[in-house]
């Protein structure tokens, strides 16, 4: 392909990406050590609750869903077939 | 001045439509939204339109603060739709476009149950040529699927209608309540437009079938209507927090593996309308409230997501994230667009879906219904991570698909914009929106708790997606068909209904194999006595008729001398 090389073509930018996503999460989550938030729930109150509520939800639906495509997946043209 | 109800404007430019050349066409078309806005925007507050009607009344026009919101949004909806879909040259569409935009704008001023049926079975019918334009065999069997699941609830909410009526001899269309056979039905019909469990799979059957442009009309009318008529005739259903909570959670596992772009937004779609039925189910002013701003958010964020992708549909031919990818490089503006939708959705502070769904997030609590909100929560890591990060990541970035193409129509890059400013300018300036909600609750968005909660959250679920990237977890996008409950009508149904009729052929054979058997032995018999060579039919020799004559006078003559 002889087009000019675009941003993400580049593997040092999208390690910057990601790096910068690293730090993103340290401030946010270093945040909840000085800043005192009003809460509802006494829940809400654990620290980093948020975050990692976060981060393991979005692990857990992802496994999740994976392991359902052994139950769920057929082939594209399943229902286009007799059967 | 004669108020006339807002979808007759619609109507009569179905009519001209039908019979324009196409730039005169095109003109009709964006003048309908607009100068039905302004007409809108003329309407007394509280009007009431009745007509007798043999010895029923009907009201097809109600104003309040409830139904004008929707007008409002619908006009934006339309608007949109209709921009985008300028270059289409495609008549039986923009007439269906019309039509169903009118039917939709109907249904929410119609103060009366028995109009709201005709608008409702005006919105399946009208919306049905949006799926069956795209002229494939798909798309076929999509629409009729669509259209008779569609109907039966139209049909639901007649009978329900009519029951209430004989119990209570009105057909005014208020609060109804879940009491007695006849609201439940009322309550089911509703249900099946606003893709409650089980009853969804119409809405991911069909939208992804329907032309790039039909999908967008298609996300912002009909479940909508379902949200309002709910809204106004449910609120505070406790059954709804549940309902709602579960519509949050079960799809987003469906979009994470979900390989049709157009269909991970279907299934997303009916997550966010799960928090508006949670709103709707608690029914206090702070989460109405929320459920209808979400209601009018979700129309310009869906919809710009779904012009996103059919944009990418209509430039590319292709719309599976398997065969996309590196998009970014030929389409820039039509991928940052798509990004501000995605932000929107996932309710990023400034964006729109962050100032109305916080405040069903906040209800929820204050309701006293931890349990539930924790679903939500995950819902919304969950929809951020399908919608917000999955749909731009895997159509503009992802690996390099090779596709080179350039930006879509400026028709369809200004519908984007359109609805981008509006995402925007609602996240940043929520007030505007707050002003029209029925309620006045006071409630402050921008505080620093909620901020900083929401941002913890999505930064954090896209940590989690980066890393399951990165490590290689992340389930790949594949061709094929993931089963849903429409396997039961689509496939054990007909197989069972195959199977019984090859039972039936089965006994019907024996039955005339049994009747074939007994009519050769009885044709046989008869062959034997009757036949050619039968005793009955044998040609005797003269000789013996002789002789037997001559006994028989023998015997007379014995019997006369006796």
């Amino acid at each position: 392909m002889n087009d000019k090389v675009h941003i993400f073509d580049k593997p040092q930018n999208v390690r910057r990406v990601l790096w910068a996503l690293v730090a993103v999460c340290i401030v946010t989550i270093g945040a909840d050590f000085f800043y005192h938030r009003h809460i509802v729930h006494p829940w809400e109150g654990v620290w980093g609750f948020y975050a990692i509520y976060g981060f393991v939800a979005c692990v857990v639906l992802v496994l999740v869903a994976k392991e359902l495509r052994k139950l769920l997946m057929r082939a594209e043209d399943y229902y286009d077939r007799d059967g | 001045m004669v108020e006339l109800p807002p979808f007759v404007l619609f109507y009569l430019a179905a009519l001209a439509a039908a019979v324009l050349p196409r730039r005169a066409r095109q003109v009709v078309m964006l003048a309908v939204p607009l100068v039905g806005g302004l007409a809108l925007m003329n309407l007394a507050p509280d009007l009431l339109l009745r007509v007798a009607f043999m010895d029923l009344y009907l009201e097809p026009l109600r104003v309040d603060k409830l139904s004008m919101l929707f007008g409002i949004l619908f006009h934006i909806g339309a608007f949109i739709g209709i921009v985008f879909s300028l270059h289409v040259d495609d008549r039986s569409q923009h007439v269906a476009a019309l039509l169903y935009a009118g039917s939709a704008i109907g249904a929410v001023f119609a103060g009366d149950l028995l109009t709201l049926f005709l608008f409702w079975e005006m919105l399946a019918l009208t919306s049905a040529f949006l799926i069956f334009a795209n002229r494939t065999d798909r798309a076929w069997g999509a629409g009729m699927r669509y259209l008779v699941i569609q109907v039966l609830s139209g049909v639901l909410l007649l009978a329900g209608a009519l029951m209430l009526y004989r119990h209570s001899g009105s057909l005014a269309f208020n609060h109804i309540g879940l009491n007695g056979a006849g609201s439940f039905l009322i309550f089911i019909a509703f249900g099946i437009k606003c893709a409650f469990p089980l009853l969804h799979n119409w809405l991911t059957d069909a939208y992804p079938e329907a032309t790039p442009t039909g999908t967008v009309f298609l996300s912002a009318f009909t479940t909508k209507v379902a949200v309002y008529a709910l809204a106004r005739g449910f609120a505070g259903t406790e059954a709804l927090v549940y309902i709602g909570a579960t519509m949050t959670c079960f799809p987003i596992f469906y979009a994470v593996i979900e390989n049709d772009l157009r269909r991970v937004l279907a299934y997303s779609m009916i997550n966010q309308i799960g928090f508006m039925v949670v709103g709707i189910g608690l029914g206090t002013a702070l989460a109405m409230n929320g459920a209808i701003a979400h209601a009018f958010n979700d129309v310009i964020f869906k919809g710009l997501l779904m012009m996103s992708m059919g944009a990418v549909l209509h430039m590319t031919g292709r719309i599976n994230g398997s065969d996309l990818g590196g998009l970014y490089k030929s389409m820039p503006v039509t991928a940052g667009l798509c990004i501000v939708g995605a932000a929107s959705i996932s309710a990023f502070p400034l964006f729109s879906g962050f100032v109305s769904k916080s405040m069903v997030m906040v209800a929820v609590l204050e309701e006293g219904h931890p349990g539930v909100w924790l679903a939500l929560l995950f819902a919304s890591a969950g929809v951020f991570h399908h919608a917000g990060i999955k749909i731009p990541f895997f159509a503009f970035f992802s690996h390099d698909s090779g596709i080179r193409t350039t930006e879509p129509p400026l028709n369809m890059l200004a519908a984007m914009g359109l609805a981008a400013v509006l995402c925007i300018f609602i996240g940043c300036y929520p007030w505007a929106l707050y002003e029209l909600l029925p309620f006045s609750t006071g409630y402050a968005p921008f505080d620093g708790s909620h901020i900083l909660a929401q941002i913890q959250l999505l930064v954090f679920s896209a940590a989690a997606f980066a890393w399951l990237k990165v490590s290689g977890i992340y389930p790949p996008e594949l061709h094929s068909t993931n089963i849903d409950v429409e396997w039961l009508y689509r496939r054990l149904a007909p197989r069972w209904v195959r199977h019984c009729t090859q039972r039936l052929t089965a006994v019907s054979e024996t039955l005339g194999e049994t009747t074939q058997n007994a009519s050769r032995v009885v044709m046989r018999s008869v062959v034997r006595h009757y036949g050619p060579e039968g005793t009955l039919a044998r040609s005797w020799p003269t000789g013996s008729m002789v002789l037997w004559v001559a006994v028989l006078l023998a015997a007379s003559l014995i019997l006369y001398y006796l």
